[in-house]
Formats: structure tokens, C-alpha cells, sequence
């Protein structure tokens, strides 16, 4: 699966996409387009819209009671909440990581193996083996665990954890990865070795990242948007949005000077 | 712009805007005193400037290390992180300048100990011009004036045509009169640092403008031949 993703052509496409919680509304009018094979990280303050967007791609809002998405949200072209689409094979092809690591309680091997059996990617053993030890190369871990991969999942440490759930996020070969704050819960190492991590992945999966850390939006994206109140206020390459960012909420926020 | 949720980190800021103005201040002082000593070939004055210089040094060297502090510990952003790189690049320039002024005082020593003295009315001249420029890029800096740094951008112009003319003059002055050699070259060299100091001005001024814009100043900077020297 060496797919090079081709660069400046937009994976996500999003217009006027709002999104109500009942009567709140989450997410205001926002016009957002995501590039294939960079990262974009999603900045703002608690309760911006930045988490809602992110649930939006991969349709996680449809497990809310009372949410309402209008305007148009596009995955290559294709309407994501078009009725026709399958919401399984959406997710396998948008994988997602969350802000604390959730393996499943079975063995290292059986976390990064369920999503290509469920899918049938494997016709025998040899395939699964190979995909099992592909993925958790791919997240850096395969060093770490590859004599004891019948160990449980969450016998690793947080960070090995959270590499395991990127493992199997790929291992289903998603075109796109959401991640949701994904090293809020580990230490500056396992973040490290994390972000490493994210920086390889941008070859071959676009990615789209929550965080509350704008060192790390700083570190690891390539276009950075920053919401707030629901409403997408810039976004722009990350290097202009943190020297020299257009609107003074940004800047406000940014720089610690929020009201 | 709000203050900072974390207010020790403005008053941070503050105190580094502070001491880039009180170096500034201190170094159109050194230059200033540095001219009047030529102009009244004032030895004891020229002296006082030379050993002022250190006082610079220290502020600049405290600008850097605070500077320093600032980004290691707040990791700033945007407009903060402009400013403080600012202050890092801006300090530098200053402390230049300061280091100009008292070479000019020791030339001016030198040259009150020469027993054949030369019109210095040029250079004083030259020395007023650009002094002006440092005063009005300190208080560019002070007040956040993106206009007033723009038109000392734009002013090197006539600094280095005031140059051409004191160089041109020297130049006559030692081909009429062979005595006169070594004087008009610690005058040249006067002259030199004057304008090198303008330039350090212009400098400030560009660091200033994308301190605040976020930009460097657009366009080609006017810009008159420089003679006598290949920089």
C-alpha cells in the first residue's frame, strides 16, 4: 500500500457545513477545505467546533441524539452524508485516533488484525500476518513488541498504546486519519515519538488533528485552522497562522490573550 | 492588543521593550556627546564617551539573556514572538552603533593630539543628520510607529548623499595638502562610522516594521551610491 498521496489536491471539501445539538448550534456555516497529504491541525478554545468538525468527517456525530448536520461535507468528491454512503466502509477508509489510548482488551496482534478480518483483507494467515506486521512497523512499534505480540494490548505503556491504536487505524488502510488530541495523555517522549510518527504517516494518509497544544499544532501540521465559538475564523499554512496570523482573535488566542 | 491572561508574562514584555529604549537613548547620548566632542574638540568629553561604551555592552548582553529566558520559558506566538526577536536583532544593532560612537570619540582624541587640524564642519554636519535618525527610530520604536520607521527607512538616501559630499571634499582637501593626510583619514574614518551608523538606523527600522506588520518593508530601499568603500 504505497500510495503516494498526491499533493495541493483537497481531500475534504466543506461548505456551509453547520451542525446542531438540538437546540445548539456547534458549528456555524464553515467553509473548509483539507489538503491531501499534509496535516491540518484544528486549534481553539473548549467548545470552538474543532472536535464537532473533526466528528463530522468520519460521521462520529451521527451517535449523538438531536445532531443535525446541513451544508455539504465531501471525502474526494463524494458526499459523506449522502444517504447511500455506508458509514462502515466510510470509517474504514476514514480511520480515527482518539485522546486516550482505547485498545481493545485482546492480544497486540488481535487489535491491529480485527479491522482487516472484519473487512476480509486477508485470505489466509500469511496476508493477515503480513498486514499485522506491515502496520505496526509502519507506527514504530514492531521493534518494541514483535516477541510478544499474544501479550494484551493494554500490558503496553500509554505511548506504546497510542501507537498500537495508530497500528490499527492503518491496518485497514484508511485514505484519511483523524486524530483527536492524540498525545494529551502521554509524556514528552512518547509525544515525541508520536509526532515522529505523524510526520511519516503524512506520506501516505492525510490527516486531520485536534490540539489543544500549539507548540505541537506548531510542530507537526502544515496548515493550521483556527475555530472559535463554532465559527472557522482562519486557516491558513501554519508557519503564517503562528509568525503572523490575519485575525486578531487568532493572534488573541495564540499568544495567551484570550477575554 | 488585551494583556496577556498570564500578566507577569506582559510585564516580561515590557520590561524588554523598556531596555531597548533605554539603550537606545543611551547610544543617541554616547553618538551625540561623540559628535560634540569633534565639533568643540572636547578631549574630556571624547574620553567620558569612550568609556560609556560598556554600559551598552551590559544592556545588550541583559536584552539577549532575557530574550533568551523569554523564549525557552513562554514559547511564544505571533505578535510576541515578533517582538522578542525584535528586541534580540534590534539590541545588536544598537550595541553597533554604540561601538561606531566610541571609535568616533577615540578618532576625535587622536585628532585634537595632531599638530595640523582640518575643517571638521562636514562631518559635524553628517553626524547631526543621522543623529536625528536615531532619535526618531527610538521613539518609532517606543510608541509602535510603523510610519515614522518607514521614513527613516527611506532617509538612508540622504545620509549617503551627505557622505559622498564630506568624502568628496576630504579627497580634495588631501590632494591640495599633503600635511593634511592623516588628519582627513581619522576624519574619513569619522565620516565611515557616521554613515555606518545611519545604516544601522535603517537596520532598526526593518526590524521594527516586521516587528509590527509581521512583514519586511516593501519595495527597493532608496539608495544613493556609496563611494570609498566596496560594502
Amino acid at each position: 500500500m504505497n500510495k503516494i498521496v498526491p499533493q495541493n489536491s483537497f481531500k475534504i471539501i466543506a461548505r456551509a457545513l453547520s451542525v446542531h445539538y438540538g437546540e445548539k448550534q456547534a458549528l456555524h456555516q464553515v467553509d473548509l477545505d483539507i489538503r491531501a497529504g499534509e496535516v491540518t491541525a484544528l486549534i481553539g478554545p473548549s467548545g470552538c467546533g474543532k472536535s464537532t468538525f473533526l466528528r463530522c468527517i468520519n460521521r462520529m456525530n451521527d451517535l449523538v441524539d438531536g445532531a443535525r448536520v446541513s451544508g455539504s461535507l465531501t471525502l474526494d468528491g463524494q458526499d459523506i452524508y449522502d444517504p447511500a454512503v455506508d458509514v462502515v466502509q466510510l470509517r474504514a477508509r476514514v480511520g480515527m485516533v482518539f485522546q486516550k489510548p482505547n485498545p481493545f482488551p485482546k492480544s497486540i496482534y488481535d487489535n491491529v488484525a480485527y479491522g482487516p478480518r472484519i473487512h476480509g483483507m486477508a485470505r489466509d494467515q500469511a496476508e493477515l500476518d503480513a498486514i499485522v506486521n506491515g502496520s505496526l512497523e509502519k507506527a514504530g512499534l514492531w521493534a518494541e513488541v514483535k516477541d510478544r505480540l499474544a501479550d494484551s494490548g493494554t500490558s503496553l505503556s500509554g505511548g506504546q498504546q497510542q501507537r498500537l491504536c495508530i497500528a490499527r487505524a492503518i491496518a485497514v488502510e484508511p485514505e484519511l486519519i483523524l486524530m483527536d488530541e492524540p498525545c494529551s495523555a502521554l509524556d514528552p517522549i512518547a509525544t515525541a515519538k508520536v509526532e515522529e510518527l505523524i510526520d511519516e504517516l503524512r506520506e501516505n494518509y492525510t490527516i486531520v488533528m485536534v490540539t489543544h497544544s500549539m507548540q505541537q499544532a506548531a510542530r507537526v501540521s502544515q496548515r493550521t485552522a483556527f475555530f472559535h465559538m463554532g465559527k472557522l475564523i482562519e486557516v491558513g499554512d501554519t508557519e503564517q497562522v503562528f509568525t503572523n496570523p490575519r485575525e486578531p482573535l487568532t493572534q488573541g488566542y495564540i499568544t495567551g490573550r484570550f477575554g | 492588543m488585551n494583556d496577556h491572561t498570564v500578566k507577569s508574562y506582559d510585564e516580561e514584555l515590557a520590561h524588554l521593550s523598556g531596555q531597548i529604549v533605554r539603550m537606545g537613548g543611551l547610544a543617541e547620548a554616547q553618538f551625540a556627546a561623540a559628535i560634540q566632542a569633534l565639533a568643540r574638540r572636547d578631549q574630556e568629553l571624547a574620553r567620558r564617551v569612550v568609556d560609556g561604551d560598556c554600559r551598552i555592552d551590559e544592556l545588550d548582553h541583559d536584552v539577549q539573556t532575557f530574550a533568551v529566558r523569554l523564549l525557552a520559558l513562554r514559547q511564544p506566538m505571533a505578535g510576541d514572538l515578533r517582538q522578542i526577536v525584535g528586541a534580540l536583532n534590534i539590541s545588536g544593532e544598537i550595541e553597533r552603533i554604540g561601538d561606531y560612537a566610541a571609535n568616533i570619540a577615540k578618532r576625535s582624541k587622536v585628532l585634537d593630539q595632531l599638530p595640523v587640524s582640518v575643517p571638521v564642519d562636514g562631518v559635524v554636519r553628517l553626524g547631526e543628520l543621522v543623529r536625528g535618525l536615531i532619535k526618531d527610530i527610538i521613539d518609532a520604536y517606543a510608541d509602535r510607529d510603523v510610519d515614522k520607521a518607514l521614513r527613516v527607512w527611506s532617509r538612508d538616501e540622504e545620509v549617503d548623499a551627505a557622505y559622498n559630499t564630506v568624502f568628496g571634499d576630504l579627497i580634495k582637501g588631501m590632494t591640495a595638502d599633503s600635511g593634511a593626510i592623516t588628519a582627513s583619514t581619522h576624519l574619513l574614518f569619522i565620516a565611515k562610522n557616521i554613515e555606518r551608523i545611519g545604516d544601522h538606523a535603517t537596520n532598526i527600522a526593518e526590524a521594527l516594521h516586521y516587528q509590527i506588520i509581521g512583514v519586511p518593508p516593501h519595495g527597493e530601499r532608496p539608495k544613493g551610491n556609496t563611494v570609498g568603500a566596496g560594502e
